[in-house]
């Protein structure tokens, strides 16, 4: 066997343990931002948004317009309340307020209804916030919401004890 | 299930990973690859041609990683995704290389690596025994006190048998062979450690008076650690066994530290086994010896250096990247545990710094995991348990490689998994075994929570 070959296969072997090794960090890495992501932003922990929690007439993902547009809000900020600092990504998606469990954000919130808000994006990638029938109302800025509404950026969005905000 | 953190800001939850068992199976396919490319590559270097065994070897490890990844998928199907490959890829290294010392006509014991194979294969069955009957960790709580009786019976055992190598750890049965019944008792006793301070950690952490900024426990509760302490010693004593009876204590500290998170406990801990050791090792003539070769690693005896400084010069010529699988010169080493005890020497001289970092990275990966599901059990017990393991194969892990790197006086244990026998095999894939399954238990998905809030009334906001 040649020098060369054995000295191949000798480097070859310490790459491919180390290889290993950072594959194996490499699970591990993933393995952490798994538990973060069961963090009480995006779905409850094992149970992943279920298609049957969304609205049935909800229209497909916004529109391209939307997400490109300058000034779009990228992220939903819970500003007060008992989640304050939790972000939800806005990816043309629904995104479901209440204290049922299949809620997109749920409220730990006396005050909230099981399906209390939902908000959308339409046609042109606008957000809008809907009232869901709630007990107790949703307020943008300080006005009890009636119909759909568009958000207007920085615009609170009040549901019990819980503020929200969408941000760039 | 959810635990509140930090005033219910968020909430950070173990359980709904991924199972993950795909993962493990990519990476026990990888973990059985390189001890095959590592075989090829002894051959290669020792004879000029594949070794003839090659796809055998290959297949049976394979086929021993693929039984163990159904059974694993079928039974313990959230368990932790590294576990299994680390453990088939450290096995499988560890048979590679006493197969390469094997080539090596004057290494004692001749032709170990079929036996370490068949070994392998036992350790496996028992890991897959335990997965299978051991539905639930919290069932071995039942044993907490039969357990202690149990260990302690296994630990005296080898009294009554003659001493092998200056340490009176095995017991023999003539016809059958010998065993290391120390490995058996470290999985035994976590398990009453587990299940005793579970019961005691609140007096053990809150009845104690404060001074000089420490936490002094009373007297009475310095009662078990005095005891285990005395048994750790005895076994020192009569055994000459320095590994096992500073396992056994290291690990109750570990665990007590973790029940009662009073620092306090670890000062103690240290100073008690500083001054058994020092006490010990001053009328122990083996225990002092060890402890002289040590300090004097370059003395040489009757012409010859001490086997603690073969093992550095064997890490010496290793250097960075090592002299290549096969081409180093282990079996300069002399003694009869060069494919037990000094099996590292072997991986720093053919592997160098490079590679034994990897195995050591992979040894800290395996007790990082077995920390990391004691994070994630849900119950006190489950959570004592896998610390109580995952300490008691940290701090073997770093007595054997501590002794072999002459940072600490060398001791009689075996590396778990890489060095060649039996016992250490078999204990240990139970010992993993064991954590699979707390791990299985933590990382599974919560049941969806009965009575669902939405029952409850939404309360009404009046001005």
């Amino acid at each position: 066997m040649s020098e060369l070959t054995l000295t191949v296969m000798r480097l070859g072997f310490l790459a491919v343990l180390w290889l290993f090794v950072i594959v194996a960090v490499q699970v591990i890495r993933s393995d952490l931002f798994g538990t973060r992501v069961t963090q009480r932003t995006a779905a409850r922990p094992g149970r992943p948004e279920r298609p049957a929690a969304r609205p049935p007439q909800q229209p497909a993902p916004a529109g391209r317009g939307g997400r490109g547009r300058r000034g779009a809000p990228t992220k939903l900020v819970v500003s007060e309340g008992s989640l304050t600092g939790t972000t939800v990504a806005l990816q043309g998606q629904t995104i479901t307020l209440g204290r049922a469990h299949d809620s997109t954000i749920v409220l730990d919130d006396d005050y909230a209804s099981s399906r209390h808000a939902r908000i959308y994006p339409d046609r042109d990638g606008q957000w809008i916030v809907e009232d869901l029938g709630s007990t107790n109302g949703t307020y943008l800025d300080r006005n009890r919401l009636t119909t759909p509404t568009p958000i207007p950026p920085g615009a609170p969005i009040r549901i019990g004890k819980t503020v929200i905000e969408l941000r760039k | 299930m959810s635990t509140n953190t930090t005033g219910g800001t968020s909430t950070v939850s173990a359980g709904g990973l991924p199972s993950r068992r795909n993962t493990e199976l990519a990476l026990l396919a990888f973990a059985v690859v390189i001890p095959v490319f590592a075989y090829a590559n002894v051959g290669l270097a020792k004879n000029g041609s594949l070794p003839a065994g090659m796809v055998g070897y290959g297949l049976g490890l394979g086929l021993l990683a693929a039984v163990a990844h159904l059974l694993v998928r079928k039974f313990a199907p959230y368990a932790d995704p590294l576990i299994l490959p680390i453990c088939t890829l450290l096995n499988g290294l560890g048979l590679v290389l006493i197969w390469r010392l094997d080539q090596e006509p004057r290494v004692e014991p001749l032709n170990a690596a079929p036996g370490q194979l068949m070994w392998s294969a036992v350790g496996v069955a028992l890991f897959l025994a335990v997965l299978v009957f051991l539905k639930d960790h919290r069932i071995l709580q039942r044993y907490t006190y039969i357990s202690m009786a149990a260990a302690i019976v296994l630990l005296a055992l080898p009294m009554f048998f003659p001493a092998v190598n200056g340490a009176k750890i095995w017991v023999t049965i003539p016809g059958v062979g010998s065993l290391q019944p120390g490995e058996f008792a470290k999985i035994i006793i976590t398990v009453f450690f587990a299940g005793y301070l579970m019961v005691k950690r609140d007096a053990l952490a809150l009845a104690s008076r404060r001074f000089l900024g420490i936490y002094l426990p009373r007297g009475r509760d310095l009662g078990p650690i005095l005891a285990i302490w005395a048994l750790s010693l005895l076994i020192l004593v009569f055994e000459t066994d320095l590994g096992t009876s500073l396992l056994f204590f290291g690990m109750f500290v570990v665990m007590l530290y973790v029940a009662t998170e009073r620092t306090s406990w670890i000062l103690f801990g240290l100073l008690l086994s500083a001054a058994g050791a020092v006490f010990v090792a001053s009328f122990n003539s083996h225990v002092a010896s060890r402890v002289h070769n040590w300090l004097n690693p370059l003395e040489t005896v009757n012409g010859n250096v001490t086997e603690t400084a073969q093992v550095m010069y064997a890490f010496g010529s290793g250097g960075l990247f090592g002299s290549g699988l096969g081409e180093g010169y282990s079996r300069f080493i002399g003694g009869i545990a060069v494919k037990s005890d000094y099996i590292l020497a072997t991986v720093g001289e053919e592997l160098g710094l490079t590679g034994m970092m990897a195995i050591l990275l992979l040894y800290g990966l395996l007790i990082e995991r077995g920390i990391r599901t004691a994070l994630a059990a849900r119950d006190p017990f489950g959570k004592l348990l896998a610390v109580g393991l995952s300490g008691a194969f940290a701090i073997q892990v770093f007595v054997v490689a501590g002794g072999v790197t002459a940072l600490i006086p060398l001791t009689g244990m075996t590396m778990p998994f890489l060095a060649q026998g039996g016992s250490s095999v078999i204990a240990n894939w139970a010992l993993f075994a064991i954590l699979l399954r707390i791990s299985d238990t933590a990382r599974r998905p919560a049941p969806a929570p009965a009575p669902s809030p939405d029952v409850e009334m939404t309360q009404v906001v009046r001005p």
